[in-house]
């Protein structure tokens, strides 16, 4: 029995090794985050107030690139490393979750100045804000999870 | 090494965070999305709501991407900390030095993420209120600014793009109307 348990577990431990990939490539999503500065709530009030283009040149560039590596890849046939063909689900195009779900995303934004990505970047910034903020979107997506069925789509 | 610890411009840091879409794709054909790790988190806690009843672990590599993105911060943000202060437009110092907003030194306003902040009740609301719409609004919309707006369109998706309006209506409102009258209140 010991054995099976530690072989288990060992077989555990390689599944999450196997992970190291994706550590990798958020570590340096998290860096890139903040030596943009668009984790910034300064930044946001100056996108959202068309004072500075920095942030639309990053989003901007990122979906160009983003764009033309995913054409390149479908059209070149390219499969994942370990032999999958690659495969983008299409998003759901109901209207009303997208515009409603979106406006109350935009007005979260606006205010706290970060949304998901940035707020996990600047956990280590000191500021404990930032884990009021990460709680707050924790609470939301629960409150989401409750009244989902209840929501139009 | 300077350039490790500087601000980057923006055809710098865009391009490199749009080859998170192909590289996620390459390496397990995954959707580049943060704010679903909110759902994922709650999912390992419990499963009492039918939201969360789905096998989490399958989004393992997304937790971990998160994780990687929480040790990234760690490493720009405190071990490689930008010495400078940040660059604002000098108009927004000025529209934000009305609302009791200081001109920025570090990425954060003190007076709003703060410890003195936090403890005042009007503070954490504020901060509450603001992360419980972003977490609220993305899982209602399918997506963040990763999702919708980064891979949505990368993939030239319709939904995303309407996603991404709606995203800037409800910024352009609350950067230039909420704000502006709440912040000052936040003192």
């Amino acid at each position: 029995m010991q054995a099976v348990a530690n072989v288990n577990r060992e077989s555990q431990e390689r599944s999450l090794l196997a992970y190291w990939p994706f550590l990798l490539l958020g570590t340096f999503f998290g860096f890139v985050l903040i030596r943009s500065e668009v984790v910034s709530w300064y930044h946001i009030q100056e996108m959202f107030r068309f004072q500075s283009f920095h942030m639309y040149g990053v989003i901007g560039s990122a979906v160009i690139v983003g764009a033309i590596s995913t054409w390149l890849i479908k059209r070149s046939g390219i499969r994942t490393i370990d032999g999958q063909d690659i495969v983008v689900p299409a998003k759901d195009r109901r209207l009303p979750h997208l515009v409603l779900g979106g406006v109350i995303f935009g007005l979260g934004w606006g205010l706290g100045g970060a949304c998901p990505g940035p707020v996990y970047a600047l956990m280590g910034s000191g500021f404990p804000g930032v884990l009021v903020l990460f709680l707050g979107m924790l609470v939301g997506t629960f409150a989401y999870g409750v009244l989902q069925s209840r929501l139009p789509h | 090494m300077e350039f490790l610890s500087s601000s980057w411009p923006w055809y710098v840091a865009g391009p490199l965070i749009g080859l998170m879409v192909p590289a996620l794709l390459l390496v397990g054909n995954k959707l580049f999305g943060i704010s679903s790790t909110l759902r994922d988190v709650w999912a390992i806690a419990t499963n009492r709501v039918s939201y969360l009843q789905y096998d989490w672990r399958k989004q393992t590599w997304n937790l971990v991407f998160a994780a990687g993105v929480i040790l990234g911060g760690i490493i720009a943000g405190y071990l490689l900390r930008n010495p400078d202060p940040l660059v604002l437009n000098p108009k927004t110092v000025e529209a934000l030095g009305q609302m009791g907003v200081a001109a920025p030194a570090g990425l954060l306003p003190p007076e709003i993420f703060s410890m003195q902040s936090v403890l005042n009740i009007k503070g954490l609301l504020y901060l509450l209120v603001a992360g419980f719409l972003v977490g609220f609004g993305a899982r209602w919309a399918g997506g963040c600014t990763s999702g919708h707006a980064i891979t949505g369109l990368a993939t030239l998706q319709l939904p995303s793009l309407i996603a991404v309006v709606c995203f800037f209506v409800g910024g352009l409102i609350s950067a230039n109307f909420i704000v502006p009258v709440i912040v000052p209140l936040l003192r």
